[in-house]
């Protein structure tokens, strides 16, 4: 078994221990980013849905979080009862088989088995353990960039993570509800530029107006969007500046990029517009081959969905006991996981 | 584009390009360079970060402390009405790099391209004084202003397999000093044993955006002894203040 950290062998404090008996690909650890060095090439990385990402960390007491991806994740206490806390897309969540909301706090007791499956909607979800992951940082995150190889390798079936601290007392598994976790179809919004003059109005147009859909080749450096070519007035070409996360790039050939959380932190392409903070978790947890279209706002409404998404956040999650309605709830997750299955063969 | 007042551009609610110019032009750069220390030395309330590039700033900021207006606000007040001053370099850092052709990937081609000898390419990248302009791509990537007008190259159509570590390149009017082996559409002309980025180095980045660099060139012998004192962790550029 490889061990990610350096822990000191045989201390008691360092006993309790997170499993990974599998790991899709893409499934990584971040926390909320490497900032301050982008002055020297360093990409942010981070959660690509900031907003499950906090949730989870809050629910559980945890300073970094397992970003799953679709590709999901088995995994198993050692040592000591942990607690989790899962948020983000609507994944198919098991715990020793039995199923749980998307959106959760439990109690994993040695031995017991947690599976997260890709679900019914929803790109990204966040497993975070109560406690402190022990290993150091680089350049003060733990957040993976695999590109650049910072931070932990992407997890892989047999890694084991080594909790410092581990924290939480058993509890009876608890249902998180919050608005942001909530899937919307609601358009995607952006504020425009910090290049729109590289295009004519009625290309701005014809890209807010446009249906799109995320293609399949679109990963944590950037989503792919699928639709009409986007013609440049000026060149495609710019000298490289600055790109903020959510940047929608338009390259030579007219098919927008939405650049994420690994995305470069410089770069050569104008950039239409960008996704304002509040709707980057939804645009992250949206899938390939899914649906969306934008909306431009100025900067005011922009900045007053900032605050009432980060107020939502800062006030919490609700924590409901599972009860009865789970009983519905449960049985409605196996018809949709049921259908998945069904869809792929 | 007026060369006094630069254009404040929106990235999202939570960031702002502060563009100086269009092009990649050392006295555009100055000013660029001139703010970040600025704004570094005096940060408004809410901002976060700055990121120089070779034409503009990136500014990201809090919105929910400060607003774009007041933000905007305190960036003109920086740059004051004669505009902002050009930046000097703070420091001059000497690299050694080593241009023999086997430490050259591309030098015999740069040089057909160019129509002068792998040599006078050396000669010239050697003799030539630059500044950091800005990282990106990588970390460590260093795009550096300043290489003699008889090295423009323009870029490979397609690009190049992974280049060394520590390769120095050319392409179009500038060089680069590459951390890590990456491909690339710039042309290899030179290898420094310096680490441009090391994790566990205490900085582990050398070089910051702005200062001044010079090439020193080494033969292939001083390059295996400098690596192996780079590897071990030693600095081997060495670090002039200038301010």
């Amino acid at each position: 078994m490889r061990r990610r950290d350096g822990g000191a062998p045989g201390d008691a404090a360092l006993s309790a221990r997170l499993l990974i008996e599998a790991a899709g690909p893409g499934v990584t650890i971040q926390d909320e980013g490497r900032f301050g060095l982008s002055r020297y090439g360093v990409t942010p990385a981070g959660p690509m849905d900031l907003g499950a990402y906090l949730a989870a960390t809050r629910a559980a007491g945890a300073d970094s979080a397992i970003e799953v991806s679709l590709g999901g994740m088995t995994i198993r206490a050692e040592g000591a009862t942990l607690c989790v806390a899962v948020a983000g897309g609507e994944f198919d969540i098991r715990l020793d088989g039995r199923p749980m909301p998307p959106a959760c706090l439990l109690s994993l007791a040695e031995g017991a088995r947690l599976v997260l499956r890709a679900g019914p909607s929803g790109a990204w979800c966040y497993v975070a353990v109560g406690g402190t992951l022990a290993f150091a940082p680089a350049l003060g995150s733990r957040a993976t960039h695999a590109r650049s190889g910072l931070g932990p390798k992407p997890l892989a079936a047999g890694d084991a993570l080594t909790l410092a601290e581990a924290a939480g007392a058993p509890l009876e598994p608890l249902a998180l509800a919050a608005p942001w976790l909530t899937s919307s179809d609601a358009p995607i919004r952006l504020v425009l530029g910090p290049q729109a003059d590289y295009f004519a109005p009625e290309e701005i147009e014809a890209f807010l107006n446009a249906r799109w859909r995320i293609g399949a080749r679109s990963d944590r450096m950037a989503y792919r969007l699928e639709g009409p070519a986007i013609r440049h007035r000026r060149g495609h070409d710019i000298v490289s500046d600055g790109v903020a996360m959510g940047a929608i790039q338009i390259p030579g050939d007219g098919a927008p990029l939405a650049l994420m959380a690994d995305r470069q932190p410089t770069g050569g392409y104008p950039k239409i517009a960008t996704v304002i903070g509040a709707d980057l978790g939804r645009l992250a947890q949206l899938r390939p081959g899914e649906d969306l279209s934008f909306r431009a706002v100025d900067w005011d409404e922009a900045v007053a969905a900032r605050r009432a998404y980060f107020a939502s956040i800062d006030a919490g999650a609700t924590r409901e006991s599972l009860g009865a309605e789970m009983t519905t709830e449960s049985l409605l997750a196996e018809n949709l996981v049921g259908g998945v299955v069904n869809a792929r063969d | 584009m007026d060369d006094e007042t630069p254009r404040f551009l929106d990235c999202g609610e939570a960031a702002l390009s502060v563009e100086f110019g269009d092009s990649v032009d050392p006295a555009v750069n100055a000013r660029v360079l001139a703010l970040d220390e600025r704004l570094r030395a005096a940060p408004p309330a809410g901002m976060r970060e700055t990121t120089p590039t070779y034409r503009a700033l990136f500014l990201r900021y809090e919105p929910l402390e400060i607003s774009r207006a007041a933000l905007i606000a305190a960036i003109e007040a920086l740059i004051g009405p004669a505009g902002v001053e050009a930046s000097q370099p703070a420091a001059r850092w000497t690299i050694p790099c080593c241009y023999d052709p086997e430490f050259a990937e591309d030098i015999g081609e740069a040089a057909a391209l160019l129509g002068q000898t792998a040599q006078s390419i050396a000669q010239l990248h050697a003799g030539a004084d630059y500044r950091a302009y800005m990282y990106g791509f990588a970390p460590g990537w260093c795009y550096l202003g300043g290489l003699p007008q008889a090295l423009a190259i323009p870029r490979r159509v397609s690009p190049r397999g992974p280049t060394p570590q520590g390769a120095t390149l050319i392409g179009g009017a500038l060089s680069l000093i590459a951390a890590n082996p990456m491909p690339t559409g710039w042309y290899v002309v030179g290898r420094t044993p310096e680490r441009m980025f090391a994790l566990d180095r205490t900085p582990p980045f050398l070089v910051a955006p702005g200062d001044a660099v010079r090439f020193e060139p080494i033969d292939a012998g001083t390059f295996l002894t400098l690596d192996a004192r780079a590897c071990a962790g030693e600095t081997v550029a060495r670090r002039e203040t200038l301010l």
